[in-house]
């Protein structure tokens, strides 16, 4: 097959069949300098970014949303096309309207009437009609759910589960849309569903088989859609505006379809990077007009929004979108995949200021060019805005052309998709068990019914005789559960953009996940190594602790206590296992928490760590606050113990440090922070947020938020405006462990 | 072999170049007005700490450490546990790590010989410009901390010279030019670094229960510090 669009690129595999991997090792040129090539914002950006900074403020004034559509069903074609300014490079928004939210129901109609009434307005009598004879994903699940199940949910053993809104974390390969155009992606999709036509006809099969008629009816809406800007995608990009635009549409068009909790925008800097640089060759393009094809770009991500409820944001604070870019890592050959794109997306947080989207991702490598390396741990320093992730250790598993989903989700793109499961709290798990069945905060009596423990000192081998019987108890349910959730939602809130976006023969992975895992290891090794006394209440229930004795904290690079937040890992990993995944997925697992981690501890007990009933957790798989006593690398050492191979979903460590302790000027703290990443990543960790600034400045902006519109900081696994969390959020926050000068 | 330790830093940024581990002795015989690490005075304190096990725990680290940074040994007065300084020093030069000693040169036997045989680099404190100073805000002598200079010159071991500077008592014109002028006389010495007074130390005082010198003494700041490098 050829097209004209694709003059000048070098053929290969992806000239055959769908394969943007093939096209990208073809065609990218490696960058090896610094940053110094970089341009600054055109006076067309300046003008486009106080425009979307004017919208966010009024957004921020009127209590978080600016507008909602509350007649229109949320899909590809039902608005009216929008435009941020009469200006706009790259074109398309969700709705009519810069920042103007949709309703989309499908997830569950509740929770979108709800979201409309928390900011004071009502839901269209013409959608609630329609949706009285419409079942939405959160019907069908609760048709289903067990007691158990329910109960499970209601005590907070289970929860943020996407049982009412999209489950979000599948990337569409949108860079096929610039590659091949939407019509010879129909045509293959045409083909594989005819394939599947002589197959015997098992549930399977014909599942299949109707979803493939969906993705084909989607990719012919995705098309008009475009047409309603003015755009025929039906052919491949001949330009690098128009790659990123038929890009770009892909993950409106997905936005526009589903509210998913982290829809990301995949791994596309490299990609565009090869237009940009025909174009430049072509003489048809500037570097100052390919920065700002990129920031334009990155202003309409910023737009991007999506209608949530205030529990919702609860768990999820600062109203994130998690539209990940994963930028940088290196090649099968050991080729760096960095480009002057890659540099180019970054310099987006310099010409459009710091902001948590799209949430910038670098994928790590000890291999990366030395000015790359630079140009990230200044972007951290400068702007608290990036993570970073270990591309050493995600490539053999993932290959060269896998994203980052939400936070720390590794998966091939157009390859892999995800049935997200949000977490377990072990932490409260562990009381359970010693309380033998009977949650200590809810009262609700759940899982097997044994009592609570009638040691006057509790030992570790009992505890964890029956730590492991409730594990394995919890995990079958668990599993249970998500096989409820994710059947629905494929058969209810089916993401038919997305999913046409990936290969017919999808590989499935079904993500779980754990708070409260320092809280745990602590607690056990409390149990272990001090003497922990049960204090009971007067029916017997253990409602608190008094531990006496010094024992080891995870997050002190003491092997024997990291030791068991390692064996923790493992053994939650293989008791999910015993129970098969729907449609087959693979079981992942994750330690990752974003904002939730508050809200866990305001549910769960007091713990044998010393921790006090409701007092917060910490992030991720992050030690618990201020129990580090020997500085920040005994801290990272600790994490990154932690086994990738059980927790291939991820493992979230947020890290805080103040300036001076990264070295005394601009250029040793870039080069110290730099070392520091190389240093973390070797010893096999998977994920860093790196915030580097003083308590003070989160001091004052807590106190005088109004002054401080953009500070941004990461959390867990995304950044956030530091103002938009709730109070206690930002409390949270504070209390965090800020490494120090020594 | 067993030595007493009062803390271990992980991530040093400050004590020598690159990111360092930094290994607090206990113990010391001098009694700096300044001092910011009073609970490192006492010789009983501390924890006793083998060797071996702490440059085992220092290799775990060494991934970190870039080409420039390792591990500095500070106090205290590291001199006063020579030998053990000596014997994991040795063990880090071995496996490639880079050894930075961070001392007041207070000290000197064969032990601190063989210590020095075994260190890349010296921070050494050369605190006040006369003998008088000396005596009155340290407890100890400006001759031997030039005499420590004079052996490290003759050993050419790469040194760097620190002074903390105190605002009204070590910031006039002739100190800071006989602290500059130090790397005339002393090939060695490859950087002068003066160090802002800071009273973070405080609370540490204030919880061991001994009076802090310098209390009503202002803190530093960078204009001082300007200062210092404007006399010369």
């Amino acid at each position: 097959m050829n097209f004209s669009e694709w003059d000048g690129f070098r053929s290969g595999n992806w000239t055959e069949v769908i394969d943007v991997r093939s096209f990208i090792n073809n065609n990218y040129t490696s960058y090896y300098g610094d940053a110094s090539f970089l341009s600054g914002p055109t006076e067309r950006t300046r003008r486009s970014l106080a425009e979307l900074e004017r919208l966010k403020k009024l957004e921020q004034e009127k209590g978080g949303v600016l507008d909602i559509d509350t007649s229109t069903v949320s899909s590809l074609c039902n608005y009216a096309p929008g435009y941020l300014t009469d200006e706009d490079i790259i074109v398309g928004l969700q709705t009519d309207a810069p920042l103007k939210r949709g309703v989309n129901p499908f997830g569950g109609i509740r929770m979108a009437r709800e979201a409309c009434e928390s900011y004071g307005y009502k839901l269209s009598d013409k959608i609630e009609e329609y949706f009285t004879y419409r079942t939405t994903h959160n019907d069908g699940v609760f048709r289903i759910y067990t007691d158990e199940m329910k109960a499970a949910r209601h005590c907070a053993l289970l929860t943020g589960l996407p049982d009412a809104y999209g489950r979000g974390r599948i990337i569409g390969d949108y860079r096929r849309i610039a590659l091949y155009g939407t019509d010879r992606l129909i045509e293959e999709k045409k083909k594989d569903k005819v394939a599947l036509g002589k197959n015997y006809m098992d549930v399977e099969n014909i599942r299949l088989m109707e979803e493939l008629y969906q993705q084909i009816n989607f990719l012919g809406k995705l098309k008009e859609m475009a047409g309603m800007y003015g755009y025929d995608i039906s052919r491949p990009a001949k330009d690098a505006r128009e790659a990123i635009q038929w890009t770009y549409f892909g993950y409106l068009a997905a936005n526009k379809e589903q509210n998913g909790a982290a829809m990301s925008f995949g791994r596309t800097s490299t990609f565009f990077d090869i237009y940009i640089e025909r174009d430049l060759k072509r003489g048809t393009l500037t570097e100052e007009k390919a920065q700002e094809l990129i920031d334009d770009l990155v202003l309409k991500l910023r737009c991007a929004r999506h209608l949530r409820t205030p529990e919702y944001n609860e768990l999820f604070g600062g109203d994130p979108m998690w539209i990940t870019e994963s930028v940088g890592g290196m090649n099968l050959n050991h080729r760096t995949l960095v480009t002057k794109t890659s540099f180019r997306i970054l310099n987006t947080l310099y010409n459009l200021g710091p902001a948590p989207e799209p949430n910038l991702t670098i994928l790590w490598s000890h291999a990366l060019p030395d000015g790359f390396k630079k140009f990230c741990a200044k972007l951290s320093i400068d702007t608290d805005s990036i993570q970073y992730e270990n591309d050493d250790l995600m490539r053999p598993q993932f290959g060269d052309d896998y994203a980052i989903a939400c936070c720390v989700s590794a998966m091939k793109v157009g390859k892999q998709m995800q049935f997200f499961g949000a977490r377990t709290n072990l932490a409260k798990l562990l009381l359970l068990a010693i309380n033998g069945g009977t949650d200590n905060v809810f009262g609700t009596k759940i899982g097997p019914q044994m009592g609570p423990m009638e040691d006057e000192v509790l030992t570790y081998d009992a505890v964890m005789e029956r730590f492991r019987i409730y594990l394995d108890w919890l995990c079958n349910l668990y599993v249970n559960t998500m096989n409820c959730i994710h059947y629905m939602h494929d058969k209810y809130a089916y993401e038919k953009t997305q999913m046409a976006l990936h290969d017919t023969n999808v590989q499935r992975l079904m993500a779980f996940g754990v708070a409260g895992l320092s809280v745990i290891t602590d607690s056990l090794s409390a149990i272990r190594f001090a003497k922990v006394k049960p204090v009971r209440d007067e029916s017997g229930l253990i409602v608190d602790f008094i531990t006496e004795g010094e024992f080891p904290k995870y997050g002190n690079d003491v092997n024997e206590v990291d030791e068991m937040a390692e064996n923790m890992l493992v053994m939650v990993h293989d008791a999910l296992r015993k129970t098969p995944a729907y449609r087959g997925a693979v079981h992942t697992l994750s330690a990752l928490t974003i904002t939730s981690n508050v809200v866990y501890g305001k549910k769960t007990g007091a713990t044998p760590d010393g921790r006090k009933k409701g007092e917060p957790f910490a992030p991720g798989a992050n030690p618990m606050h201020n129990r580090e006593e020997n500085g920040a690398l005994a801290s990272l050492n600790s994490v990154s113990k932690l086994p990738y191979s059980s927790t291939s979903d991820g493992i979230s460590n947020t890290f805080s440090i103040i300036p001076d302790a990264l070295g005394k000027n601009d250029d040793e703290r870039m080069q110290n922070l730099v070392n520091i990443l190389d240093g973390y990543f070797l010893n096999d960790a998977h994920h860093i947020n790196v915030n580097v600034m003083n308590r003070e400045t989160l001091l004052k902006a807590y106190e005088h938020p109004e002054d401080y519109p953009n500070l941004t900081i990461r959390v867990s696994g995304y950044a956030v405006n530091f103002v938009r969390l709730s109070r206690e959020q930002q409390r949270e926050v504070l209390m965090r462990t800020f490494h120090q000068a020594v | 072999m067993k030595g007493r330790i009062s803390s271990f830093e992980s991530l040093g940024t400050v004590d020598g170049p690159g990111v360092r581990n930094v290994v607090f002795m206990q113990g010391c015989p001098l009694r700096c007005a300044c001092c910011h690490n009073p609970e490192t005075w006492d010789v009983n304190g501390g924890k006793e700490t083998d060797s071996i096990e702490l440059s085992e725990r220092i290799l775990r680290y060494r991934n970190y450490f870039g080409p420039e940074g390792g591990v500095t040994v500070s106090g205290g007065e590291p001199l006063l546990q020579a030998s053990f300084v000596a014997e994991l020093f040795s063990i880090l030069k071995k496996a490639g790590i880079n050894t930075a000693l961070d001392t007041s040169g207070c000290l000197w036997n064969e032990d601190v010989e063989r210590l020095l045989s075994v260190t890349d680099l010296v921070l050494l404190d050369h605190k006040f410009a006369t003998e008088e100073d000396y005596v009155k805000y340290t407890k100890g002598s400006l001759k031997r901390t030039e005499d420590f200079l004079s052996e490290l010159q003759k050993r050419d071991i790469p040194t760097w010279i620190r002074r903390v500077i105190i605002p009204g008592i070590n910031d006039d014109e002739a100190s800071s030019r006989q602290l500059l002028e130090l790397e005339k006389r002393f090939s060695c010495i490859k950087k002068t670094e003066p160090l802002p007074f800071r009273k973070l130390c405080l609370s540490k005082y204030e919880s061991l229960g001994i009076d802090f010198p310098l209390k009503d003494v202002r803190e530093a700041d960078e204009g001082d510090i300007a200062k210092v490098f404007g006399f010369y």
